[in-house]
């Protein structure tokens, strides 16, 4: 059973966690294969993965518009995070949206390091470079091309701003002079969908492992460990579970009430 | 320095405690990267000696294409192994992508152009009249290529070194053919770029001293059998 995911999965070390819960109940092996969200949906679509664990929204609605997934669920979020020097040369920490910030980076010619590598969090920032109307362009604008540790590090050694998903950032904020300067702007949710993979995409598709896994990662089990995951590291959790969509963080839901705290 | 010093610090306490399963990722390294010196060798060593010892047109050619080899890409050919190996791919059949024996079969592809490259020019090294002394002793040309891979056996022992250097090293292939799977197809190349993303630099400092200290474990043993082997 292949399941492709977002590095952040792995690098956090909570898959080491799931996937050894998954095996022990159940007869399948799994082979977790950690790419960006692009990659691993790219991976669903050619049926060389039967389950894909992603971060990126609008590119996950498109896969199932295109019919090559069967079945689409939240399993869990936490959220993004704007970070930069701590005298935040383009003055981010005082304006009230993510898209104000990314303007005021940008209007300042601040450097900044994207992603640049199609993953889930590269996604989330073009869309915040869209909503402020910018079209990051310039020696102030680089691109790491490179998971999001490394593009970390890269922003931290040229003092330059970057996006990050909280949990990465607090795996590492030890070693870096980063500070988080702008969060908590609902458009910074960062909210993991499983999707099971369209038998009809490869000849191998294994449906059943694909299914059993994604009600394993629904399950109150699965859902209570990513609840735990890290507090005993970083005395807060990385994850909020959120099953059944039950913290309503799915815009695609049209039930959507405001989320109590998009926070974790 | 001092991440070096952490480093080698936790190296110890790594193997001393075996922790993050260190030992099996030590051994699977071995093994995988040994058993494609081994079949590069049976690939690379015909190849180079063939290559050495005819006369053909194209021959040059395919020299060259040998030389080409001999820098290959890792990544890239990890990705064309990827694509064959793909469940959908030609090769699909086989269910070998993110498994031991598809990093074998990617590392030996990597290696066999080193060794034949390296046999090739050992073996055209030799002085022509030896061969021309083992055809006339009434040797067969099976035999008499044995006595002069003998004969080259230095420069051959040089070529296993160099090919084994280049797979134990490599990380795009492993990275992509293998997945990086726990207790499957994690290897020390593999796991220190993990634990560089991690931000773990001392774990992949002390992967990497790990690294060497293997590979210098391996290549001794081959200087051994080298220097051992020469008489005056």
């Amino acid at each position: 059973m292949i399941l492709a995911t977002t590095t952040s999965t792995q690098d956090s070390g909570l898959l080491d966690v799931l996937v050894p819960m998954f095996e022990e109940q159940s007869a399948y092996e799994v082979k977790p294969i950690a790419v960006g969200s692009g990659a691993a949906l790219e991976l669903g679509e050619r049926g060389e993965a039967d389950i894909v664990l992603a971060h990126s929204p609008a590119a996950e609605e498109r896969f199932m518009a295109a019919g090559f997934g069967t079945r689409r669920e939240v399993v869990m979020f936490n959220d993004f995070v704007i970070v930069g020097p701590e005298d935040d040369p383009a003055g981010i920490a005082t304006v009230p949206s993510a898209a104000d910030a990314f303007r005021a980076i940008a209007k300042t010619q601040a450097p900044f390091v994207s992603r640049g590598d199609d993953s889930g969090t590269h996604a989330l920032e073009r869309s915040l470079w869209e909503t402020a109307g910018v079209d990051p362009a310039g020696s102030w604008y680089q691109e790491s091309g490179t998971g999001m540790g490394d593009t970390l590090g890269i922003a931290n050694e040229r003092r330059a701003y970057t996006v990050s998903d909280r949990g990465t950032f607090l795996a590492q904020r030890d070693r870096l002079d980063l500070r988080v300067l702008s969060e908590g702007d609902r458009a910074l949710l960062n909210v993991y969908h499983a999707i099971t993979v369209n038998p009809d995409n490869g000849r191998r598709v294994n449906v059943d492992g694909g299914t059993a896994f994604l009600a394993f990662l629904l399950s109150p089990e699965a859902q209570g460990a990513i609840a735990e995951f890290g507090v005993d590291r970083f005395g807060e959790p990385l994850f909020t579970p959120c099953a059944g969509n039950v913290c309503a963080v799915d815009s695609a839901t049209p039930t959507a009430s405001p989320a109590a705290s998009p926070a974790p | 320095m001092d991440d070096f010093r952490q480093g080698l610090a936790e190296a110890l306490r790594l193997l001393a405690s075996g922790e993050r399963d260190v030992w099996g990722v030590v051994l699977l390294s071995l093994r995988v990267s040994l058993s494609a010196t081994l079949v590069s060798l049976t690939i690379g060593v015909p190849v180079g000696a063939t290559l050495a010892l005819s006369r053909f047109p194209g021959r040059a050619l395919l020299v060259g294409l040998v030389h080409t080899g001999m820098g290959l890409p890792p990544v890239s050919v990890g990705l064309f192994v990827s694509l064959l190996l793909w469940r959908n791919g030609p090769l699909g059949d086989l269910r070998l992508l993110y498994t031991p024996t598809a990093m074998v079969v990617a590392q030996a592809v990597i290696a066999a152009p080193i060794v034949a490259g390296l046999t090739h020019a050992a073996v055209q090294a030799l002085d022509p009249r030896l061969r021309l002394q083992l055809l006339a002793l009434g040797a067969s040309r099976v035999q008499m290529t044995w006595w002069l891979l003998r004969e080259a056996r230095l420069p051959l022992i040089a070529a296993i070194v160099a090919g084994f250097g280049a797979v134990i090293s490599e990380v795009g292939a492993a990275m992509m053919v293998g997945g990086n799977i726990v207790g499957e197809t994690r290897v020390l190349t593999t796991a220190t770029v993990l634990e560089v993303g991690r931000g773990n630099y001392d774990v992949a400092v002390a992967l990497t001293i790990v690294l060497l200290a293997l590979t210098y474990s391996v290549n001794m043993a081959l200087t051994v059998l080298q220097q051992r082997q020469r008489r005056p």
